[in-house]
């Protein structure tokens, strides 16, 4: 999966954010103003948070692209090669096959996202440095654990990537061009964020895939305000496990002809 | 797919219920070879391996490396599947179902996109395998190349079977015609007549006749005696294709 160019110019791509993030905010002589997201003001302060705005920028589009990609190839891709047909005769069990394709989609959204993170804390720790940590709610912790709460944050956007992998999965199923299933996910997880976005429909935003996404950010109040993260978990598993049923329901009795 | 009477049994296992018993044992050849392009052949058929559940891991690059060696693809092992040529590709996918040992091999078109020497191979290789004592089965639109690797032939029409058997059983009744090449073929179609062949005829300097079990040597040996002077003598047997084409007629029509 990683010796492909694709994937690794994919990945430069995600990493080159944080870098741009970075070089941009140390380049101006003046701090990010008051009207800044809350990252960014914070990043003069401590270079850890260069990791934070980066992955607030890129959870809109770059990641959950990324995430479109490996579920289009999962499947769709498969069969657009006709390899698909060839791994059936092997024979692998079709449920088998799914939970591998799934195994590979989230290895390739935690990657993806740590790529962003970790990329973020270099560049910050390089360019502002490190130290103690400055919460959004004002309180100072020690630089590990603000390395420790960094980690967490990214793990957590990672389950939210992973449970986009899911929907992926099952629409990578549903046709042979792995091009249309990244297009409607990109869709699909557009769609939710523009919902999401609109006070009128706020009924339905806690059911939402993307709507607990930028909860990561109570992980750096003090004390951490677990509500947003954890209605996010329960979210991310219950569109990781209804779509994968769903993925399984249709691709268990499909012909394949491609 | 559902079928929509009757059962099927693959190397005694009923399918699809069972497919997981049989599969590991049948290697196959579906519609061309299909590969990812971006890797090696050689990792082409190490990820082929990981997926079969039946393999050990520990083997996996012996048996990878034997089999492209079995297809003459080991010095290209290791190039991307994309700069293969069609050739190369046939026998990647034919090596991919020589990883393991297996029971039955089912190979559509093998020989497609090979040149010359790599269709004389595969037609070596088919003969290896089944003298193995692995049955081989080939779909093919190469007549000529089905009777020279075929033992038992199946003629396929419009999604059904419409003759089965072995070559001399598929030849049946249709008989042997004898030719004969003389300066007077009127005369040697008379002597063929009085020798019981059938349906003579005489086209220019030639005289032809159905031998109708008549042993052609006699067909030969009566016109020398009658003085004739036979330039040019011949057996035709049917080919695969008029018999093909008595079985499923004439025509460019595809049956939806």
């Amino acid at each position: 999966m990683f010796r492909r160019r694709r994937n690794l110019a994919g990945l430069v791509v995600l990493a080159a954010v944080p870098v741009f993030i970075s070089i941009a905010v140390r380049s101006q002589a003046s701090r990010p103003g008051r009207d800044a997201p809350d990252f960014f003001r914070s990043i003069t302060d401590n270079g850890l948070f260069v990791a934070l705005a980066a992955l607030t920028i890129e959870m809109g589009l770059f990641l959950p692209l990324a995430v479109a990609v490996f579920a289009g190839d999962a499947v769709a891709g498969e069969a657009n090669l006709g390899t698909l047909r060839y791994l059936l005769t092997v024979p692998v069990s079709r449920l088998r096959l799914l939970a591998v394709k799934y195994a590979a989609i989230t290895i390739g959204a935690f990657v993806a996202t740590f790529t962003v993170a970790v990329t973020g804390v270099l560049m910050g720790l390089l360019l502002f440095g490190g130290g103690s940590m400055t919460l959004l709610s004002g309180t100072q912790v020690g630089f590990a654990e603000g390395v420790a709460r960094v980690a967490l944050a990214t793990a957590y956007l990672a389950c939210g990537m992973a449970s986009l992998g899911a929907v992926g999965l099952f629409i990578s199923t549903l046709t042979e061009q792995p091009i249309a299933a990244t297009i409607a996910l990109v869709v699909f997880s557009t769609a939710s964020f523009i919902l999401d976005s609109i006070p009128q429909v706020d009924w339905i935003h806690p059911y939402l895939i993307t709507h607990n996404w930028p909860a990561f950010g109570d992980l750096f109040r003090d004390p951490i305000i677990w509500n947003g993260v954890a209605h996010g978990l329960y979210v991310a598993a219950a569109y990781a496990v209804i779509f994968f049923l769903a993925a399984w329901a249709r691709f268990a009795g499909k012909d394949v002809t491609s | 797919m559902t079928p929509t009477s009757g059962s099927v049994e693959l190397l005694g296992s009923p399918i699809p219920e069972r497919a997981g018993d049989a599969l590991p044992r049948v290697g196959a050849l579906v519609e061309g070879p299909a590969f990812h392009p971006y890797l090696s052949g050689r990792d082409n058929l190490l990820r082929l391996d990981a997926a079969d559940r039946t393999t050990r891991s520990s083997t996996a690059r012996r048996r990878v490396d034997e089999a492209l060696d079995r297809v003459g693809l080991l010095a290209a092992a290791g190039k991307r599947y994309r700069a293969y040529s069609l050739g190369m590709c046939q026998r990647l996918a034919i090596a991919a179902a020589l990883l393991t040992p297996k029971d039955l091999m089912v190979l559509d078109e093998p020989t497609n996109g090979l040149d010359p020497q790599g269709t004389r191979e595969v037609r070596s290789l088919i003969a290896s395998l089944a003298d193995d004592g692995t049955t081989v089965l080939v779909s093919s639109h190469l007549l000529s190349e089905v009777e020279q690797v075929c033992t038992h032939i199946g003629v396929m029409h419009v999604g059904r079977l419409v003759a089965q058997g072995t070559a001399a059983e598929l030849r049946g009744d249709r008989e042997s015609e004898a030719r004969i090449d003389t300066d007077q073929p009127a005369e040697a179609a008379a002597i063929m007549r009085e020798l019981g062949l059938l349906d003579v005829h005489v086209v220019r300097s030639r005289a032809i006749g159905r031998l109708a079990g008549v042993a052609p040597e006699k067909v030969v040996s009566a016109c020398v005696h009658r003085g004739l002077s036979v330039t040019g003598f011949a057996v035709d047997s049917p080919t695969l294709e008029d018999i093909f084409v008595s079985l499923t007629g004439e025509g460019f029509d595809v049956s939806g």
